[in-house]
């Protein structure tokens, strides 16, 4: 069990069955009152954000959470394959954990990957990705002022808005988060 | 908390950022800081205000706004400033052991350790000795040490003014406070970049209406600890069925109360305690005490008391202290005898005031983390 001298950033507990992830904290202490540790903790299953005093003497339960590096293999249908270069092992991925990114995962993408109990329950992308243009019709000349943009392919299938000077071999640089067009990159 | 700030330089393994009230050396960065960046950083991460020259040439550079010499300076006068308010008013300053055999009884505070004995909590038992012993007007700024505590506002060791008047009651005490406050800070205060409104006299408000206002929660102080649950719970607020009042109290507070009083664009003065945290004020009637506290913008500047002259009344209430902390297995102090026979032998009906030195000064210079306005942080010995 952990006390309320143990919390610090990324401290993960498990309260009400979820576990959640410590990512703020602050010592409060009324002049006559108990010692609270006013903390945010993030849900890991939904990223829903609570706050709570924890008044100093109470105890919180560890959660079982393992945070691994992984790497990613290949697509599986709805699934994604990853493989701990540790020790080899593989997991199957449902897409749906990933979000809206898993049509920008290359093979080889390093990802950490949150178990909770043993079962995956999250997955951390690189911020940025750096993919080849490979289907995208060329700009009209002479409409190249604003924020004009084209849609583009990349080699791993998804579509992304990009400028109009962007061409078919061309590297681009793609935010995970976002899924936006960030800049391109030379080679 | 997070701070936003620009960063100024990256070397080596410290990185300089400049927020809006300070400089900031921050070690370890992450790679990806580039001067010019916006940056967020964590207060808890800061190690101490960046004091020397601009190690990166071609960095575009600005005075910095405050220094830790600048900071040591508005320290001194402040002090400075404190001293002379007293001595305008016919205060008499003491000094009284820091070293003692009996420190502070009460349930939430624990002394530090110092040989045979510990160091005080608070100067209180021996300044209300004075009292008893005729001086009238006295005052102190004294090291104080309370041990584990540690925050944005709390060091283990801190700088307390405590003042003391004989034949006076807590409105004495409330002007007193503004004023001093007002001595040194000005009009305004400053709280993590905001300005709260410090001219006399401050916004006052019982503890009561601000807990049935901001926390939905009647507080009467004559009910039992399971009814204040009840009512907390009735509020939204979890707390367990075991609850001691203080606790129920302090959780509905800490959830609503003070984050409404740190929303304030002026100071308080909350008063009209209920009975359950009297400590050691003397009691209006049953169930309210007359003590209060000031919150400049959040953060809780000074309690006060209408001081308890009741030997009897005072034995039973550390008696009382001492059974909860036996119970809670905190360490039990002694009893301070002779505070007792002090107030036996007869203590005049006097007001006093317990008010954070560093909180004041961090009002002073806008500072949000009190090891801003000390010379030296513990990480740092």
């Amino acid at each position: 069990m952990y006390d309320t001298s143990d919390i610090r950033k990324g401290l993960k507990v498990l309260m009400d069955g979820n576990p959640y992830t410590v990512i703020e904290f602050q010592f409060v202490k009324p002049g006559k009152g108990a010692a609270f540790t006013r903390t945010k903790f993030k849900n890991l299953l939904t990223g829903a954000v609570v706050e709570r005093n924890i008044r100093s003497g109470e105890k919180l339960e560890p959660a079982n959470v393992e945070t691994r590096d992984m790497q990613f293999l290949y697509k599986e249908a709805n699934d994604l394959v990853f493989m701990d270069q540790s020790n080899y092992e593989q997991v199957t991925i449902s897409k749906d954990l990933i979000g809206d990114a898993h049509d920008l995962m290359k093979d080889n993408l390093p990802c950490t990957v949150v178990f909770f109990n043993e079962r995956p329950v999250d997955v951390t992308l690189p911020t940025f990705v750096f993919l080849e243009v490979t289907a995208s019709e060329p700009g009209v000349r002479g409409d190249t002022s604003g924020n004009v943009t084209k849609p583009a392919t990349v080699e791993t299938g998804a579509e992304v808005q990009v400028p109009l000077f962007i061409r078919v071999g061309d590297t681009i640089k793609i935010d995970t988060r976002t899924h936006g067009y960030v800049e391109r990159v030379n080679k | 908390m997070p701070t936003r700030g620009r960063v100024i330089a990256c070397v080596d393994q410290q990185a300089v950022v400049r927020t809006d009230q300070f400089d900031l050396t921050i070690t370890n960065p992450p790679r990806a800081w580039r001067p010019g960046q916006l940056v967020e950083i964590e207060t808890s991460n800061v190690v101490r205000d960046y004091a020397g020259d601009y190690p990166e040439p071609g960095c575009e550079v600005m005075r910095m706004p405050r220094t830790r010499m600048q900071r040591l300076r508005a320290r001194a006068a402040a002090l400075a400033a404190v001293r002379a308010f007293f001595a305008e008013r016919g205060f008499l300053e003491v000094e009284t052991p820091l070293l003692v055999p009996s420190p502070g009884l009460e349930i939430h505070l624990d002394a530090v350790r110092a040989g045979e004995g510990w160091l005080i909590t608070s100067p209180e038992y021996q300044m209300k000795r004075l009292l008893a012993a005729g001086c009238e007007k006295i005052y102190q700024v004294c090291k104080c040490f309370r041990a584990g505590e540690r925050g944005a506002h709390h060091t283990s060791e801190f700088t307390m003014i405590e003042w003391y008047r004989a034949y006076a009651d807590l409105d004495a005490i409330v002007a007193d406070t503004e004023q001093l406050v007002h001595a040194v800070c000005g009009d305004k205060a400053r709280v993590g970049g905001r300005e709260i409104d410090v001219t006399p006299p401050w916004s006052r408000m019982t503890v009561r209406d601000a807990m049935t206002q901001w926390a939905g929660v009647h507080v009467d102080g004559g009910e039992s600890a399971a009814e204040l649950v009840r009512a907390v719970r009735a509020a939204g607020i979890d707390v367990a069925d075991d609850t001691a009042w203080d606790d129920a109290f302090f959780a509905a507070f800490l959830a609503r109360v003070e984050p409404a009083i740190a929303k304030l664009d002026r100071a308080l003065i909350l008063e009209e305690w209920p009975a359950p945290l009297a400590a050691l004020a003397r009691r209006k009637d049953a169930s309210t005490a007359l003590r209060f506290e000031a919150y400049v913008g959040g953060i809780e500047l000074a309690n006060a008391f209408d001081e308890l002259t009741d030997p009897n009344e005072q034995r039973a209430r550390f008696a009382h202290d001492q059974e909860i902390r036996a119970a809670r297995r905190r360490p039990v102090y002694p009893i301070d005898e002779k505070l007792l026979a002090a107030l036996r032998e007869g203590l005049p009906p006097s007001a006093g005031i317990a008010l954070g030195f560093d909180r004041l000064v961090m009002l002073a210079t806008g500072a949000d983390a009190i090891t801003q306005v000390q010379s030296f942080s513990a990480d740092e010995l």
